[in-house]
């Protein structure tokens, strides 16, 4: 055989056996996947948050399909594409409301004073365990930022030594919350624009030391509110079941813990 | 003794990645988390030590004989690619557990440019069906073991708190160069 043709054949041949071998493999080994499957990741957002549950849309999709797992899991599905899901099942779907994260606590660098100089490994979990943590009070934001590492949406940002969710980015995953040593991160629906931004259940004295924008249990808002804050202990919380339109409560707080946002 | 000689030579002193600088992207790019790194490793030993093979068998039995040791590279990639595919496609029929476990892992190592060196290597030294196996294995461990050293020290990395200019990237390149000076320490262990 001449010399050009033996390395065409010999290559050529074993391409073509290996393309025979995976097309046989593929076509004899393969294994049988519900079509619904692929097309419903593809509606999913695929950011792989976890808000659902599941370790990423495939997986979430994959369970809808073959588990019969609610179709309302995916915290970031607008009402279009939960729609679009919702006929690929063959069942109806009703549209979750949407929800974002709130950091109770109002407590920046300007008001909120420190106890000691922290400079350890820059991280919420590990400040928390040094005595407790750096801040006065000892439920307000650390702001060493490891909400600001979980989000994968880039949602939160810490300013001034105080974490603050964008809730315009915010998707409400929920990531975060299980993230904060403090516990102080809550979803909210994305409608209710009155928030109470401090955690402390300390008494008012005590509060007012250690932070300028504490809630010091005057229970003024109570009253103004129509029962949709209530007191538990000497701390305001807001009840997001109950409509809160009282705009005026901002300037009212005698704390200034009432804040707007949105 | 031959055989501990070219494991520990392949493990430490010629480590794939920190002294031939072979199988450098999955080494920068899957070392973030231990898990990922374990993932990736498992993958590799097992494509390693495969591909090894396979291109022996080739080479021995195709390439040599017909005087075409000129297309090894090209005829090399076709069948490690192809046979990466294969693997993917039998794993899962077979054992989708562990199709799970190295999930994407596998078709990424189908241009992992260790398992084309490894087998480059094989050829080069003329060694035994054997002996290229236990080369491709020792070298996939030494992969391995620089990839989970590497991790381990990039999660600390992570935690700790460089000036501005190092962060990400550059801090995990000083560390990989280092780590390659220190491993440069076992030069002359073995000859």
């Amino acid at each position: 055989m001449s010399d050009w043709l033996t390395p065409i054949l010999w290559i050529g041949g074993i391409g073509t056996a290996c393309g025979a071998a995976l097309a046989l493999a593929a076509r004899y080994l393969s294994v049988e996947e519900d079509p619904r499957i692929e097309r419903i990741a593809n509606e999913l957002p695929g950011a792989n948050c976890g808000g659902c549950g599941f370790a990423g849309c495939a997986d979430y999709a994959k369970a809808m399909v073959t588990a019969d797992t609610a179709a309302t899991l995916c915290p970031v599905c607008n009402s279009e594409s939960s729609a679009k899901i919702a006929a690929l099942l063959g069942r109806s779907v009703e549209v979750s409301e949407r929800k974002v994260a709130v950091i109770r606590c109002g407590g920046n660098d300007s008001e909120a004073l420190r106890r000691f100089a922290y400079n350890g490994i820059a991280d919420c979990a590990a400040a928390a365990a040094t005595g407790g943590g750096d801040k006065t009070c000892t439920y307000g934001c650390l702001g060493y930022g490891s909400c600001v590492r979980v989000c994968p949406f880039h949602a939160i940002a810490v300013a001034d030594g105080l974490a603050t969710v964008d809730p315009r980015v915010c998707i409400g995953c929920g990531k975060c919350i299980p993230a904060c040593p403090r516990g102080i991160i809550t979803l909210a629906p994305a409608a209710a624009s009155l928030h109470v931004l401090c955690s402390s259940k300390d008494k008012g004295p005590v509060v007012k030391k250690a932070c300028g924008v504490g809630c010091i249990g005057c229970t003024l808002c109570v009253k103004l509110s129509d029962g949709a804050i209530s007191m538990e202990g000497f701390l305001a919380r807001v009840d997001y079941s109950k409509p809160l339109t009282q705009d005026v409560l901002v300037e009212k707080c005698p704390g200034h813990c009432i804040q707007k946002i949105g | 003794m031959d055989y501990v000689l070219l494991i520990i030579g392949a493990v430490l002193v010629n480590n794939f990645v920190l002294n031939r600088f072979l199988g450098i992207c999955p080494f920068l790019g899957v070392s973030k988390r231990i898990p990922t790194a374990m993932g990736m490793s498992g993958a590799v030993i097992f494509v390693m030590g495969m591909a090894a093979a396979v291109t022996w068998c080739v080479h021995t039995w195709v390439l040599a004989p017909f005087g075409l040791q000129y297309l090894q590279t090209i005829a090399f990639i076709l069948l490690i690619a192809a046979f990466v595919q294969l693997v993917d496609i039998v794993m899962k029929r077979f054992v989708p557990a562990l199709h799970r476990a190295l999930g994407i892992f596998l078709p990424l190592i189908t241009t992992n440019c260790a398992v084309l060196g490894v087998a480059v290597m094989n050829v080069k030294a003329a060694s035994g069906f054997c002996k290229s196996v236990v080369f491709a294995l020792a070298a996939a461990v030494g992969f391995s073991f620089a990839l989970l050293i590497f991790t381990g020290l990039r999660e600390k990395i992570e935690r700790a708190d460089p000036p501005r200019a190092f962060q990400g990237v550059a801090i995990s390149l000083v560390t990989a160069g280092l780590l390659s000076l220190a491993f440069m320490g076992f030069n002359g262990l073995v000859k």
